[in-house]
């Protein structure tokens, strides 16, 4: 299409910013999670994440000093000072101020406005003020309202909370290190169980080999909500009960035909002759599988290390139905943020935080590893 | 025990012990049982051969059955058992009629339908669209690397990243959901018609038509008497069956489209998206389909870069504009891997639990058959009907199955 002249311009702009477009309606709502998960509790509340990289316009009621603080000269009463020292909070520079609560933005820094009769008020933008008065004042300081721009604030205290804070209802910590032990065991076994069986299903020769790939391949679309209570039961009868082992075995199963589908895929494809030559020079089945078939399927091997790992990492409902049992001590992060959705669904700021926790380790695993996740893919589809 | 322990432990151990049985085993069965050596050396030799697979198998096939096929038979069993105290009792397809006289039932039903159709649709095309148009520029790596990232989101992830998205607050509070957001600038004016009545309008017409041409192109061939082989009466169903899920949809897109253009929008009122009844479906999809494009489009776009170059310079070379290349060039091409990706997805939607479960649970009619199952096994109790409902979803699978094992079959010889 590029070699068109003509045809070029025009459509490569527009294609361009269609994608930007689309990326920009793909990367938005995490990145909306992401900036909320840094905000406070009143941030979230109070505006949009989206404007929360802005610079916030914020009203804020103010006094002058107490009257007693009044000086007389030259026939009136004068009170200076800052407004923000009063208050003792950190000056923001003022863009319009007011003196009733009716019209908060009257006046603009160094105007003079007159709050009663025969007084008079000026603020200039550091927050300093001059407020005289023809008669004593009595009673508190004269009422300001000045709105400032106020700059974007992020803050680490969600994390803390979530993640140090030791309460029970919102620490992810330990959920955390439950979905760690879940995860590994179940990422590294299949694969060596898968590995030796794709190793007989690529290159040994069996009667019935054709039909156990069909099966293979038949088992790979079997929902695993079939499994949940025949194996409950089982494991219920065998006395594993609801634990870790029996979330270690169910993942296990449920990885297996993709682990075999995807590495013998793969070892067909490894060159016969380096295999035959091993044969002949008198190496035996387990020394080819462990010196040559190993090393050179690391890629597929790195695929399906990345599936399984996402997947079990991710997963919710085998950890409810295998894992998980009444005392909640063995709690994984997905789970915990269900509870979270439900006890905390006002709370943003503790969900957007415990949510991105959980997220946070499959995305670096995703990023660091994103080539082997697309060859896995391809392999595992494109047949 | 500490689990983080226990855990390296485990692997330890289970990886330990993977290693030493397959180890071990090929020692017994090369040194003890069939020793090659002695006089019968070369038939102990065969005979070692012959066992050898088996071992390297074994592992793998005691787990696939365990996990997989055995429950697909115990899960049939105990979908025709009412569960008694101590034991089970045969009640034939009482589980069954049960299920289909509950009107959740057929929620879960209907909306599992809607998603079979909309989420890989979009995703589908989506993706197609996203690999062809990033095929060719300079930074569509980066572009498609973002667009795959919710790959690696959990669905429970994805869940709370949505409801941030769909976050209602009261009418003249700020609102922090950015969907509610931009509703909000909606007025009810000309451009409020055009982005919220004429544009859902027109695609609501362009899927109803395009479905209801599917589905004329389904059943056209029963009536046409055309030389060659008679249909088979599977065909046959088939065909029928596609028709009516046509006509279904038809329907669907047409009751839509009249309650589209009939109904007044609430604009300037704050929605809660997720208890709009129907139209939350949609809104839990979205999810769904945010995950699944990046998925479409790494696998399109492997395959639009398999395309021939020849086949595209002819096409230039003959005068096609980009639409056409694209239509009726690359996408022909690709057919085959684009049936792949939808009957992936689909599986994928079939089994979709975690998104409805985080959300809204079923509730405001937005049930899905996986989470309709989990609400029976685990919430009432009900063996039973869980189990019939699990084989719903074992059934609407089983074509896939089918289909994937025959094309298996057809690639290996």
């Amino acid at each position: 299409m590029d070699n068109i002249a003509g045809t070029k311009s025009s459509l490569t702009w527009a294609v361009h910013i269609s994608v930007a477009l689309l990326v920009l309606l793909w990367v938005f709502p995490t990145v909306g999670l992401l900036v909320s998960s840094f905000r406070t509790a009143d941030q979230i509340s109070s505006s949009g994440w989206w404007k929360s990289m802005f610079p916030a316009e914020q009203t804020l009621q103010l006094r002058t000093a107490g009257t007693d603080e009044a000086v007389q000269a030259d026939g009136v009463w004068v009170i200076e000072g800052n407004l923000y020292d009063v208050e003792g909070i950190d000056p923001l520079p003022i863009s319009t101020w007011g003196v009733s609560s009716r019209d908060v933005a009257a006046f603009v820094p160094g105007d003079e406005a007159a709050p009663g009769d025969g007084e008079t008020m000026v603020v200039q933008e550091n927050g300093d003020y001059v407020y005289t008065s023809a008669e004593e004042p009595s009673g508190r300081g004269q009422r300001v309202f000045v709105t400032a721009s106020v700059p974007p604030e992020f803050t680490l205290d969600n994390y803390e909370q979530v993640l140090f804070s030791g309460n029970t209802t919102d620490s992810m910590a330990k959920a955390f290190f439950n979905t760690l032990t879940v995860t590994i065991p179940a990422t590294i076994i299949p694969i060596l169980v898968a590995a030796f069986a794709a190793y007989a299903l690529a290159w040994m020769d069996f009667p019935g080999r054709a039909l156990l790939i069909a099966a293979i391949v038949a088992l790979l679309v079997v929902p695993l909500q079939l499994a949940l209570i025949p194996l409950l039961k089982l494991h219920t009868d065998i006395g594993i009960g609801k634990g870790y082992v029996g979330v270690w075995l169910a993942h296990t199963g449920f990885g297996m035909p993709l682990a075999i589908y995807l590495l013998r895929n793969y070892m067909v494809g490894l060159p016969r002759d380096i295999i035959e030559n091993a044969k002949v020079d008198g190496a035996t089945d387990f020394q080819i599988f462990t010196k040559i078939i190993l090393p050179l399927s690391f890629p597929a091997l790195a695929s399906f290390a990345i599936f399984q790992f996402l997947w079990t990492w991710n997963d919710l409902l085998v950890a409810i139905v295998f894992l998980i049992d009444a005392t909640g001590d063995t709690t994984v992060m997905t789970r915990q943020i269900v509870e979270l959705l439900g006890t905390r669904g006002g709370n943003w700021e503790i969900l957007a935080t415990a949510a991105f926790v959980s997220i946070a380790v499959p995305l670096v695993v995703f990023f660091a590893m994103q080539r082997y996740l697309v060859r896995g893919l391809l392999a595992g589809s494109v047949k | 025990m500490n689990p983080a322990l226990q855990g390296l432990l485990t692997i330890v151990f289970g990886v330990g012990g993977c290693v030493a049985y397959f180890y071990f085993s090929n020692i017994f069965l090369d040194k003890v049982l069939f020793p090659a050596r002695g006089e019968n050396a070369g038939r102990n030799i065969n005979r070692a051969n012959m066992v050898r697979p088996w071992l390297f198998l074994f592992p793998a096939l005691f787990v696939l059955g365990l996990y997989l096929a055995y429950p697909v038979v115990e899960t049939m069993r105990l979908s025709l058992t009412e569960r008694v105290p101590g034991g089970s009792v045969w009640v034939g397809l009482d589980n069954y009629t049960q299920m289909a006289s509950e009107p959740k039932f057929w929620e879960a039903m209907s909306n599992n339908l809607l998603w079979l159709v909309v989420v890989p649709a979009a995703s589908t095309a989506f993706g197609l669209l996203v690999a062809q148009l990033t095929d060719r520029i300079g930074w569509g790596a980066f572009a498609k690397s973002l667009i795959f990232m919710p790959m690696a989101i959990s669905f429970v992830g994805a869940a709370v990243i949505f409801k941030l998205v769909y976050d209602t607050r009261p009418a003249g509070a700020e609102q922090i959901g950015i969907l509610n957001a931009v509703w909000l600038t909606f007025d009810g004016g000309v451009w409020s018609v055009i982005v919220l009545k004429i544009v859902p309008a027109l695609l609501i017409l362009a899927f109803g038509a395009a479905v209801a041409y599917l589905g004329y192109i389904a059943v056209r061939p029963m009536w046409q008497s055309r030389p060659g082989p008679r249909m088979g009466a599977a065909a046959m169903i088939l065909r029928v069956i596609l028709a009516i899920v046509a006509l279904w949809l038809v329907w669907t897109s047409v009751s839509g489209l009249i309650s589209l253009l009939s109904a007044t929008p609430p604009y300037g009122v704050p929605q809660t998206w997720l208890t709009i009844p129907f139209y939350n479906n949609f809104f839990l999809m979205i999810v769904l389909v945010w995950i699944q494009t990046g998925f479409a489009m790494v696998i399109l776009s492997a395959a639009l870069r398999g395309i021939p170059e020849e086949t595209v310079e002819a096409a230039i070379v003959d005068g096609a504009n980009p639409f056409q290349i694209f239509f009726q060039i690359k996408v022909p091409q690709i057919m085959s891997t684009i049936v792949v990706v939808w009957t992936t997805i689909t599986i994928v939607v079939l089994k979709v639990f975690d998104i409805v479960f985080a959300m809204t649970n079923g509730q405001w009619e937005t049930q899905v058959l996986a989470n309709y199952m989990y609400d029976k096994l685990f919430r009432a109790n009900d063996w039973g009907v869980g189990s019939a409902a699990a084989m719903v979803i074992m059934l609407m699978v089983t074509p896939i199955l089918v289909w994937n094992v025959y094309n298996a079959r057809k690639e290996m010889r």
